[in-house]
């Protein structure tokens, strides 16, 4: 895969950031700083608050206190379109085929639609481009969702779980996936409870949430 | 703008004033001088309605049913009113006291809503001589119950307090805007379909005999609204306190953490 | 522009693709047009004179009861939450499906009505006039169901509260539609064409900021 595109050098910073959710306590204080090329692995048990900080940090869910900023975005610039975030959910039509889901969200997200093909390719999907998306087991509907992060780049990922539902080659693909994001110096917050088996590398952060932590 | 911030500023004064644990302490000092005020109101409202006031020529003394009647209608709107400041407060402030208002709000509002058509209904009678008329005012009241009980059934719908709250909000300023267009559109239809040959409520003046119970009554009912309306929020406080109270003993009874 | 189309033509992709859909549509709008004969008896002359009604009444259920249709399937699959980083506001994407839903379900109801038309003893004019009427108010309708879904798109049991919140609000949509097909001696047909074609631009203007707004807080 070609990790050469230059993404947008940006920053994030998370300050002292509080989340509750309904009626529950979440975490407090969680505070971390993301340069280019950068990760942070947010860890902890079901219900920690995981999926909640991703979608806190795509400005989905408003924070109890604290502050996230995004640094080095160009004027009239928004975060919100710099971003993936690929939930639990992976946003794929059961109606659509494998190659319309994909070239929809490439439309949508302003990706290059040239890329479509090897994005496909890339994700193992060769092939079964013009399957419809409700025969794909739950293993390729994964990876499907995760062609998106190929076929569009943006330097902002927010993966939940990127790996669950894949085999042992899918994971490595994600890994790799991620490592060339970083490398072109993209940003991701990655959810996970499952190791990655890049949290050793020196760009990589670790965090564990529980209530009271950090 | 280089960067785009997601933040939480510090509370105002109104804010501190308005936080659940202190209206809770505040509010507590109001509740028997509000019902002190309003029984009173009424005292003095009952007595010129039956006897300090004039039989109607006409219509006798069914007349003294608008002594109630006209209150009930004046308070359906006044809490649409309240329901839609309170939305705002949701919306743009995130306030929790403006949701506990706002669910405290509609099921008064759905009542009073639902007296000033029944007695309307009572007054029809005599008057049109049928309970129910199409007219212009009767229907509109119509359709503002059946908004209210929308909005009761949404409330009722949600597990999450709080996103009904700001989900409510957003359907109560939807129905803020639709209510004079559904008003227009009912006055529409009642010209076309029936020719203003009706006893018309709002004559050119209102003698001043009939206007002092009138307002006298008004009064006493706006107090006895906000009295039920500081209850029924004091009540949702402490529900919602339970609750979270529930919440944190069960969360450490099982152990939330790894 | 490449985001709306690419919206456009998913939806109704999708739309098309579910033809069961179209078909209960259709389904429903004539069988509460034919049930109000069978409630009332066959007197023809009564039935002409109710047709404007029975045709609002019909059109009005079965459009609201497509609610689900709008954003139901984009909440459950976690599109909606993709939506918010797409390169056109949400406000667009909004726009675009009410776009389709009219098409899927305004249009195929103005295709059925001259069948409600025979049954009801319609004459040509009046078909007419309900053709057109249902062309001005069935946008607003769309618009109205796209703002119920939205307030109750979060909701697992929200398939009964959606059209009982959303009833009430439709009330003019209703008056000003069956009076567009009631008397124009004194030019109240044509006044009500107006009020309602104005109603469906304001309230296709509007809705895509109020329902984004309530999906944006669904998505919470």
């Amino acid at each position: 895969m070609d990790a050469t595109p230059r993404l947008p050098q940006l920053s994030l910073r998370i300050d002292n950031v509080t989340l509750t959710r309904g009626e529950f306590d979440l975490f407090e204080n969680l505070s971390a700083m993301l340069t280019p090329g950068e990760a942070l692995v947010l860890k902890g048990a079901n219900g920690a608050g995981k999926s909640s900080a991703l979608l806190a940090l795509a400005g989905q869910l408003p924070i109890k206190s604290g502050e996230i900023q995004w640094l080095g975005l160009g004027k009239e610039e928004a975060a919100d379109s710099q971003m993936h975030l690929i939930g639990h959910l992976p946003a794929i039509q059961r109606g659509l085929t494998v190659r319309e889901n994909l070239a929809f969200w490439t439309a949508l997200y302003d990706g290059d639609e040239a890329i479509l093909d090897s994005a496909i390719a890339a994700a193992g999907l060769s092939g079964l481009e013009h399957l419809s998306c409700s025969v794909l087991s739950a293993g390729q509907t994964r990876r499907l969702a995760l062609a998106r992060l190929v076929a569009i780049p943006r330097p902002i990922w927010l993966l939940d779980e990127p790996t669950s539902a894949l085999d042992a080659e899918g994971s490595l693909w994600v890994e790799t996936l991620i490592g060339a994001h970083l490398a072109a110096g993209g940003l991701a917050v990655i959810a996970t409870h499952l190791a990655l088996g890049i949290e050793r590398e020196p760009n990589v952060k670790v965090k564990t949430l529980s209530e009271f932590t950090l | 703008m280089s960067e785009v911030k997601q933040t939480h500023s510090e509370p105002g004064w109104f804010t501190r004033l308005a936080h659940p644990g202190l209206f809770l302490g505040w509010s507590r000092h109001i509740v028997i001088p509000l019902a002190g005020l309003s029984t009173i109101a009424f005292a003095i409202g009952l007595y010129l309605a039956f006897w300090g006031s004039p039989a109607d020529y006409q219509m006798g003394d069914t007349v003294r049913m608008m002594y109630v009647h006209v209150p009930a209608a004046w308070l359906s709107q006044f809490c649409y009113a309240l329901m839609f400041a309170s939305a705002i407060g949701t919306l743009v402030w995130r306030h929790p006291m403006a949701d506990v208002s706002q669910k405290a709000a509609a099921p008064l509002g759905a009542l009073f809503t639902a007296l000033a058509l029944f007695t309307g209904a009572l007054w029809g009678r005599p008057t049109w001589g049928t309970y129910w008329e199409w007219d212009g005012r009767m229907t509109s009241t119509l359709v503002l119950l059946l908004i209210y009980l929308g909005i009761i059934a949404l409330w009722r719908a949600f597990d999450d307090q709080l996103k009904a709250a700001r989900i409510v909000a957003v359907f109560t300023l939807i129905g803020a805007v639709n209510i004079p267009i559904i008003k227009f559109s009912v006055d529409w239809w009642h010209t076309l379909h029936q020719p203003a040959s009706v006893f018309r409520l709002d004559g050119p003046t209102i003698a001043p005999e009939i206007l002092t119970p009138l307002l006298a009554m008004t009064l006493a009912f706006s107090l006895l609204f906000m009295l039920l309306h500081l209850v029924r929020m004091r009540t949702e406080v402490r529900k919602r306190r339970v609750r979270s109270l529930e919440l944190a003993q069960a969360r450490a009874a099982k152990g939330a953490r790894p | 522009m490449k985001g709306l189309k690419a919206i456009l033509l998913r939806d109704l992709r999708l739309g098309l693709r579910q033809g069961g859909d179209l078909l209960t549509l259709l389904l429903l709008f004539i069988s509460v047009g034919i049930l109000v004969p069978f409630a009332i008896g066959p007197d023809t002359p009564l039935l002409a004179r109710l047709a404007p009604a029975i045709v609002w009444v019909a059109a009005l259920l079965a459009q609201l009861l497509t609610h689900d249709r709008l954003f139901r399937a984009d909440f459950e699959d976690g599109s909606l939450i993709a939506f918010h980083h797409a390169a056109i506001p949400l406000e667009a994407i909004v726009l675009a499906k009410l776009a389709i839903h009219w098409i899927l379900t305004g249009l195929p109801l103005m295709a059925a009505t001259p069948f409600l038309a025979v049954m009801l003893g319609m004459d040509m004019t009046m078909l007419g006039r309900a053709l057109f009427a249902l062309l001005l108010g069935t946008p607003a309708l769309s618009a109205f169901v796209a703002l119920s879904a939205s307030v109750t798109v979060g909701l697992k049991r929200g398939g009964l509260v959606a059209p009982v919140l959303i009833l009430p609000l439709t009330l003019p949509v209703l008056i000003f539609g069956a009076g567009m097909m009631g008397d124009d001696t004194f030019g109240a047909a044509s006044q009500a064409g107006l009020f309602l074609a104005a109603l469906s631009l304001a309230s296709v203007a509007l809705t895509p900021f109020a329902a984004a707004l309530a999906l944006r807080v669904s998505g919470e």
